[in-house]
C-alpha cells in the first residue's frame, strides 16, 4: 500500500494505527526470515506509538499513522542505533535527530531500524554486523547499499516509507536494485543533526518510497533549515505535491554521452532506451550533453570520502559509548584494541586509506589534489545546467548482483557507484525511479539529476514518467514457505 | 605506489587501529590497487583550479550567544562503558612512577 492509499483508508475509517501496526508485524513475519531488512524491530514499541496516536486529540500531521523505517545510522532517542557495527553495540542515543523530531511531529509511526553496510561503507548491504540483507526480487542477490535495508523493506511493503542516507549513491543505488523510488536531496536540504557522520561534505539524508508522490510527501516533512546543522541551507521549501502534476511539456533534459558507453549492462540499456522514448512521448525535449570529467568521479570520491571518514570515525574509541575492549592496561591499548575488534574489514580498509591520503608527504598529492578535481566535476554540471533543466542517466550500470560476487574485490564494488557518486561531489539533488526489468526479472532505475535546491523539477519529471510507465504498481511475490 | 604490510601497520598505528597479521597482508595489495586506480587523477587539468571544500556558497553563520537546553550529565553518561561520578573513566593515561 502507498501512503496515499493508506491515508484514504484512514479518512474513510476503514483502518486505524493499531490495525496498521498489526498488519506491519504480519508483513515482518512473512518477509524478514527471507530478506533480513531490519537491524532492530520491536512490535511493542510500535504498538505503544499507535496507541498514543489514537489517544491524541490535536491536529493530525501530514504523516499521521504512516509507518517509516529508519536507517540504523539516524539517532532515535532510547532505541538501539548501531550503524550495523559491533563498535556501537548497546548504544542508545540520548537525543533524536532533527528528521526524527520532524517525523514525530508529523504523526509518523517509527517502524524499526534498517540494516545497512557498516557505517554506510558499501554498495551491497553485505558489510553488516547483523549479516546481509537480501533483495526481495531475487533472494540470491544483494539489495544494494548502503541503505539496503531501507530499500528492501519498502520493496517488500513492510512500510511504505523509509529514511536512508546517501554519501555516494547509498539511497539511489539500492532504490534502483529493489525497484523503489529514492531521492538524494541537495546538500544542505535536510538537517544532518543526529545522522552519524561518514563524510560530512557529502552525506545527506533522504526518502525511499514506492511512488514519487510518496517520496515528495516525506521530503516535504523532512526538508528545511535547521540551525543545529551548520551546513543547513536557509531556503524556502516549496509545496511539492501542489506542483507535481503540472506536467513536463517542454522540459529540457540532457543525456550525458559518457553514461551510455562501455560497462553498461545490455538489459539496463534496453530499459533505459524505452524510458527515453516514453519521456519524448510526454513532451520532454531530450538532447545529448557531455560530462567530460565523469572518469574522475570515483577516484576523487575515494580520496575525499575516506579522508573525511577516517577523521569522523576517530570518535569511536571505547570511551564515551559503545563497545570497549575489556582488559586494556593503558589508554593507547584501549583505543587500538577497541577499534581493532569493533570495526569490520571494509571500515578498517577505508580508515587506513583515509589516513594514508591525509598523512604527511601525501596530503597535497592526494587529498589536496582531489579537492581541485572536485571543482572540475562540479563545473561539468554547472555547464550542463546552462543548457538543460535536468539530466537523465542510469542509476547503476548493472542490475542487482549476487551475494558474495564483489565482496573480495573492493575496487569492483566501488565501480558500481559510477553514475551516482559525481552527484554527491557536486552537491546536487538526484532521484532514482523504477524504469523496468531486465530479462532476469531484476529492477532497473532511471536517475533524474537537477540543479541545486530544485527537487521540484525531479518530482515533476519522475512523476509524469511514473504515471506513463506504471512500474510502481509491480511488487515482488511473497517468499516461498511464507505462512500467509 | 608500493604499499607493504609494514606501511599498513604504520598507518594503523597513526589511526589507533590494531590489525591482525592476516589483515595487514590482505589490505596491503588492496590499498595498492585502489591507489593505482586513483593515479588517473594526475592527468586532471587543475593548474588554476581552486579546491572545493564545500559545495554550498554559505558564508559564516553567526548567532547570538545564548544559553540553550543541552544534554544533562546523566544522559551524556548513560552510554559510558565505565564511569566514576560525573566522569568517563579510562585506564591510566600518565604513568605515576
Amino acid at each position: 500500500m502507498t501512503v496515499f492509499e493508506l491515508q484514504q483508508m484512514y479518512r474513510q475509517g476503514k483502518t486505524g494505527p493499531s490495525e496498521v501496526v498489526r498488519e506491519l508485524v504480519k508483513k515482518v513475519e512473512v518477509w524478514e526470515p527471507a530478506i533480513h531488512s531490519l537491524a532492530w524491530f520491536d512490535p511493542e514499541w510500535l504498538t505503544r506509538q499507535a496507541a498514543a496516536l489514537e489517544k491524541g486529540t490535536g491536529p493530525k500531521g501530514p504523516l499521521w499513522g504512516v509507518p517509516v523505517v529508519v536507517k540504523d545510522n539516524i539517532c532515535v532517542e532510547g532505541v538501539p542505533v548501531t550503524c550495523a557495527s559491533r563498535i556501537l553495540k548497546g548504544f542508545r542515543p540520548p537525543y533524536n535527530a532533527t528528521v526524527i523530531e520532524r517525523l514525530q511531529s508529523a504523526g509518523a509511526l517509527l517502524a524499526g531500524m534498517a540494516n545497512m553496510d557498516e557505517f554506510a561503507f558499501g554498495s551491497s548491504c553485505e558489510h553488516s554486523c547483523y549479516g546481509p540483507t537480501r533483495n526481495p526480487w531475487d533472494l540470491s542477490r544483494v539489495p544494494g547499499g548502503s541503505s539496503g535495508g531501507s530499500a528492501a523493506s519498502v520493496a517488500a511493503s513492510i512500510a511504505p516509507l523509509a529514511l536512508g542516507s546517501d554519501t555516494g549513491g547509498s539511497i539511489r543505488q539500492p532504490a534502483s536494485f529493489c525497484g523503489v523510488v529514492g531521492l538524494k536531496p541537495t546538500y544542505g536540504r535536510v538537517s544532518r543533526y543526529g545522522l552519524i557522520a561518514f563524510a560530512s561534505s557529502l552525506d545527506q539524508i533522504g526518502p525511499l518510497a514506492r511512488t514519487v508522490e510518496d517520496a515528495a510527501l516525506l521530503s516535504q516533512v523532512i526538508f528545511g533549515f535547521d540551525q543545529r546543522d551548520s551546513t543547513s541551507g536557509d531556503l524556502p521549501v516549496p509545496d511539492y505535491l501542489q506542483q507535481i502534476k503540472t506536467g513536463v511539456k517542454g522540459l529540457k533534459v540532457g543525456l550525458p554521452k559518457e553514461c551510455f558507453g562501455k560497462g553498461l549492462d545490455a538489459g539496463v540499456k534496453t530499459e533505459l532506451e524505452k524510458a527515453f522514448e516514453q519521456c519524448r512521448a510526454l513532451g520532454i525535449e531530450l538532447r545529448e550533453i557531455s560530462l567530460p570529467r565523469t572518469d574522475y568521479a570515483i577516484p576523487t570520491y575515494y580520496v575525499l570520502a575516506t579522508a573525511e571518514a577516517s577523521s569522523n570515525l576517530a570518535r569511536f574509541d571505547g570511551v564515551q559509548y559503545g563497545y570497549r575492549f575489556p582488559n586494556a592496561s593503558n589508554l593507547m591499548e584501549l583505543y587500538a584494541k577497541t577499534r581493532g575488534e569493533g570495526f569490520g574489514p571494509e571500515v578498517k580498509r577505508r580508515i587506513i586509506l583515509g589516513t594514508f591520503v591525509l598523512s604527511s608527504g601525501y596530503y597535497d598529492a592526494y587529498y589536496g589534489h582531489a579537492l581541485k578535481v572536485r571543482t572540475l566535476i562540479k563545473e561539468d554540471f554547472d555547464r550542463a545546467f546552462e543548457q538543460v533543466d535536468c539530466i537523465l542517466t542510469p542509476t547503476a550500470p548493472t542490475p542487482a548482483f549476487r551475494l558474495g560476487e564483489k565482496l573480495q574485490d573492493p575496487l569492483t564494488m566501488y565501480l558500481s557507484d559510477i553514475f551516482t557518486i559525481s552527484i554527491n561531489l557536486a552537491g546536487l539533488p538526484a532521484l532514482s525511479v523504477p524504469c523496468g526489468f531486465t530479462p532476469e526479472g531484476l529492477p532497473v532505475g532511471l536517475q533524474w539529476i537537477g540543479r541545486p535546491f530544485q527537487e521540484e523539477v525531479l518530482f515533476r519529471g519522475a512523476y509524469a514518467y511514473q504515471q506513463a510507465a506504471g512500474w510502481h504498481t509491480k511488487r515482488p511475490p511473497e517468499p516461498k514457505g511464507a505462512s500467509s | 605506489m608500493e604499499i607493504s604490510p609494514k606501511e599498513v601497520e604504520y598507518l594503523a598505528q597513526l589511526c589507533r587501529l590494531e590489525l591482525t597479521p592476516e589483515e595487514l597482508k590482505l589490505f596491503a595489495p588492496q590499498i595498492k590497487e585502489i591507489l593505482s586506480y586513483v593515479e588517473i587523477l594526475k592527468s586532471a587539468p587543475t593548474h588554476n583550479t581552486p579546491p572545493t571544500t564545500h559545495v554550498l556558497s554559505l558564508a559564516n553563520v553567526y548567532r547570538e550567544d545564548q544559553i540553550r537546553p543541552s544534554l544533562d550529565t546523566e544522559k551524556a553518561l548513560a552510554n559510558a562503558p565505565a564511569r566514576e561520578g560525573p566522569f568517563f573513566k579510562v585506564p591510566k593515561v600518565i604513568d605515576a612512577s
